[in-house]
């Protein structure tokens, strides 16, 4: 019986491609949801990279690399920066503090939850970026 | 039960440790540095730090565990054997460890009630009070961590993307390997001639 090198992982290929989907979504529950109970940016980032880091165990670096290339990677590293420095940006240029989201809307509370809201997608796009980031520069040198 | 629970997760957590130093097998300590990571992150739930246990969890036995593994793809998964065992370095170990017990000796013990949190609580009795009606989020870690804090938080996102900018530069992204070049085989694809008998 003929087997492809990666044959061999069939079962594990299988409950890879099942899995997937949920840890992204999982993921993202993570990330808006850090609000009302435990989570945010940080450990969604982390779950979110997961799920790529699975997928390149799994099917090989070659496959998630066409997904998501490492160019892709590094605007996404920066963008996240960028968006949480942005937002504090514009509180400023709306008359407030740096990072003082009260100004973002007309009522303070709204204003905070929308800087809360970039803030910590900012650090979740950053963090999904540079987890990944590492995994490659590992797994490219083998 | 809640103290018998966190100490017996304590004690697994010193024996684990124990278990890493006089593993010989690298790729086995790697996994129990994963264990590791996970029992403290079951002692930071018993003590109603959920967020951190999150963290922990996601980042100590997960990423952490991977990115170990990669380092050992790099190496052999058999720790060098030793002629002898320095009785300075042990010396030293046993000082240095000693210092640090000795340093943790003056922290207040766990829940007491005359520690600096307790007998100085304006901070923490604000943002529990005032939170809600100040920046909104029922989770008071977000709103602490994201708009209390927000300096503190754009300081370690831009950490995490500095340690990202260092490795990459370090490790770079460019391809090394050959095999990398030619596309992998899953599920779907059709079999072809070029692809070796192996099983």
């Amino acid at each position: 019986m003929k087997l492809y090198p990666r044959q061999r992982h069939r079962v594990l290929q299988v409950v890879t491609k099942l899995v997937i989907p949920f840890v992204l979504l999982f993921g993202l529950y993570v990330q808006f949801h850090g609000d009302y109970g435990p989570g945010g940016g940080f450990q969604a980032g982390v779950i979110f990279a997961s799920a790529f880091i699975l997928h390149g165990l799994i099917f090989g670096l070659q496959r998630t690399r066409a997904v998501l290339t490492p160019a892709v990677l590094r605007i996404l590293m920066s963008c996240g920066v960028l968006l949480y420095a942005g937002t504090g940006l514009v509180a400023m240029l709306l008359g407030g503090n740096l990072l003082d989201y009260d100004v973002l809307a007309h009522d303070p509370l709204h204003g905070q939850h929308w800087g809360i809201f970039a803030v910590e997608l900012g650090v979740g796009i950053t963090v999904t970026g540079v987890m990944i980031s590492l995994f490659y520069g590992f797994a490219s040198k083998r | 039960m809640e103290t018998l629970v966190a100490n017996v997760l304590l004690t697994f957590l010193v024996f684990i440790a124990i278990g890493i130093i006089v593993l010989r097998d690298l790729l086995g300590a790697v996994i129990l540095l994963g264990v590791y990571s996970l029992i403290a992150a079951g002692a930071f739930v018993v003590m109603d730090a959920v967020d951190v246990a999150f963290t922990e969890a996601a980042v100590g036995s997960g990423i952490s565990t991977i990115l170990f593994l990669g380092c050992l793809s790099f190496t052999q998964h058999k720790q060098k054997p030793r002629g002898h065992d320095s009785l300075a370095a042990l010396i030293f170990v046993v000082i240095t460890g000693g210092l640090l017990i000795y340093g943790t000796l003056d922290m207040p013990h766990y829940g007491r009630a005359d520690s600096a949190a307790q007998t100085h609580p304006e901070l923490a009795v604000r943002f529990l009070e005032q939170s809600a009606s100040e920046v909104g989020p029922p989770n008071i870690v977000t709103s602490v961590l994201a708009s209390y804090r927000g300096y503190d938080t754009l300081g370690e996102t831009l950490v995490v993307f500095a340690a990202g900018i260092a490795v990459l530069s370090l490790l770079g992204l460019k391809r090394t390997r050959r095999e990398d070049e030619a596309p992998e085989h899953a599920p779907g694809d059709t079999p072809s001639a070029d692809v070796d008998e192996r099983r």
